[in-house]
């Protein structure tokens, strides 16, 4: 998928002006509330015109104001999920889904209805009326809705902001496996950093009505680790071993790492912030925590007033965190040995 | 004994007659006028909205004067009525026009609430699963109207059961022909002597209303409890 907008528009005080082209299956749009993402993705879809400029996608025109292109919503083959799923109250789930299949022309019919309701597990619920599913139930109904359609791109608008942190992981988990097995591409729009991170490859940095920047989320992570409230997230995906009293160790590489809040499923995906990391030069003698990891420092990077520090643990990553001070202190450098700490309370469970 | 004589069932059938077909005339302009009104931007859209309600504080004689002018043998309107071979004046169809004008704001202002309160993204959705405007009107708006339809309906059909001051100008009151049960009772009760007749007919008109006001109720329910 490529698309070019190079558009802009003004609402009363705000505006939006962005000039971008950009390629890939799986785009994150990041931003804070109020920085325009929902803006643009009106325009992409032809729910708002802009005031002036291009919008691309796979080398046709969307919208030109110098040519005088305007294609209406029903005819650009966007698709949106949207925050609150929006199912037609006055149909079932079944005609629901079947809505923009059957307004969609036979030639472009490539997903098959009774893949997707296998792949999304609706089977149970086509003959539910809408008002009888839960979030996650509707959210799902939503997405098969949108990929039924047989968009070119979906757009995802915050699907997961009015879902509980629970359900967010199971959905995320719809979301991409849905999206490739029918080879959608997608943008995934959100002011979540976790859910860009799971969700996408790449990522357009939205402030203020302007792309700030295209990378990846890794890179996106990074740079906002030193302004963040809870630094960078490291995400461990771990298999469970044994319990120990009242932790629960895991496998993570070839370490082993004691939690708390852990349960007796046997994989798990684990946050750890890199404010929860302490670093020492040699080793510590005695600790109260409960990991004491053997790390080789991989790089270091600069984020803020913060210098970011990524080690190779047990063959995995890690991302911690020092003040300025502290990297010069403990000379932190790239091959330099180096112990990490981390309490076993510090990890968080997600989903 | 109140008892009903056979010009007053007469006027009974007529009055419903009446309001079933005014309402059922009105029923699709009004759906068509509400969307003009709530989805649409136009130049002059304010004028829109205020021909409309104006029928609603106009006296319902003056609406009655004004049409029977415009659709008199010199009024502006004679020339489409003759195209039509329609002869409006003093029939039961010029009773059925004062009714739809006069019952025509609360038709419109029904179905405009009910309108309003369909979520605007439901609309989008439906644009962007290919549904084009006149597609997302009747499969989703419509649909999502139907309650505002439904109150607008039986405000009308209410409405027209009773109308009397635009109906007596241009349909006259004709026993047989234009009489509806307002201008029956009106009749008995200007000659003395009828008043156990006019009383009859009163109860007639107030057990019509309560009918339509409960079928409005029962079909509400029924609607909500299909949701």
């Amino acid at each position: 998928m490529e698309l070019r907008m190079a558009v802009t528009k003004r609402f009363g005080a705000f505006d939006l002006e962005t000039d971008f082209t950009t390629s890939g299956e799986a785009i994150g749009v990041f931003g804070q509330s109020g920085s325009g993402k929902s803006t643009l993705v009106s325009l992409l879809a032809g729910l708002a015109q802009p005031d002036a400029g291009e919008i691309w996608l796979d080398g046709e025109c969307l919208y030109s104001s110098s040519r005088r292109i305007d294609l209406p919503p029903q005819r650009r083959r966007v698709g949106i999920v949207f925050q609150n799923a929006c199912l037609f109250p006055h149909l079932d789930v079944e005609a629901n889904l079947l809505y923009g299949y059957r307004r969609c022309a036979p030639e472009n019919r490539s997903i098959d209805f009774k893949t997707l309701i296998g792949v999304l597990r609706l089977e149970e619920l086509l003959k539910r009326g809408v008002n009888r599913l839960s979030g996650g139930e509707r959210q799902r109904v939503a997405l098969g809705r949108a990929i039924l359609a047989n968009p070119r791109l979906l757009l995802m608008d915050e699907p997961l902001s009015a879902l509980d942190d629970s359900l967010k992981f199971q959905i995320i988990t719809y979301l991409k496996s849905a999206s490739e097995e029918f080879r959608i591409p997608y943008l995934f729009i959100s002011h979540s950093l976790i859910e860009v991170r799971l969700m996408t490859e790449k990522v357009l940095a939205v402030a203020g009505g302007r792309i700030t920047g295209q990378m990846t989320p890794e890179q996106l992570a990074r740079q906002r680790m030193g302004q963040s409230q809870v630094g960078y997230i490291n995400l461990l995906d771990v298999e469970l071993k044994r319990r120990l009293g009242g932790l629960y160790a895991y496998r993570w590489g070839d370490t082993e790492l004691f939690v708390s809040a852990g349960d007796d499923a046997p994989r798990a995906v684990f946050e750890l912030s890199s404010r929860d990391i302490i670093l020492f030069k040699k080793h510590p003698e005695a600790i109260s925590a409960r990991n004491l990891l053997k790390c080789t420092v991989l790089d270091t990077f600069p984020s803020g007033n913060k210098v970011g520090v990524e080690l190779g643990c047990g063959g995995r990553k890690l991302v911690a965190e020092v003040v300025v001070q502290a990297a010069d202190e403990l000379a932190i450098q790239a091959r330099s040995e180096i112990y990490a700490v981390v309490k076993a309370a510090s990890f968080r469970r997600l989903g | 004994m109140l008892t009903l004589t056979p010009a007053d069932f007469g006027a009974i059938a007529l009055s419903i007659k009446v309001a079933v077909v005014a309402t059922a005339l009105s029923l699709p302009l009004g759906f068509l006028y509400a969307y003009l009104l709530t989805y649409r931007t136009f130049r002059g859209k304010v004028i829109l909205e205020v021909l409309v309600n104006l029928p609603l504080t106009l006296p319902p004689v003056v609406i009655g004067y004004l049409l029977l002018i415009s659709l008199g043998r010199n009024g502006f309107l004679a020339p489409l009525c003759d195209l039509f071979g329609l002869r409006l004046i003093f029939t039961w169809k010029a009773a059925v026009l004062a009714s739809a004008v006069v019952g025509f704001p609360l038709l419109v202002r029904s179905i405009r609430i009910g309108m309003e309160g369909i979520d605007p993204q439901l609309i989008q959705a439906s644009r962007t699963l290919g549904a084009g405007g006149i597609d997302t009107l009747f499969t989703v708006i419509l649909p999502l109207s139907v309650r505002g339809i439904l109150a607008g309906s039986s405000l009308m059909l209410a409405r027209s059961l009773g109308e009397f001051g635009a109906t007596i100008i241009i349909a006259g009151n004709i026993p047989g022909v234009t009489q509806t049960i307002p201008l029956a009772i009106y009749d008995y009760a200007s000659s003395p002597g009828s008043e156990r007749a006019a009383l009859a007919l009163c109860l007639v008109a107030v057990a019509l209303s309560v009918l339509v006001l409960f079928c409005h109720e029962a079909l509400g329910s029924r609607l909500s409890r299909r949701d």
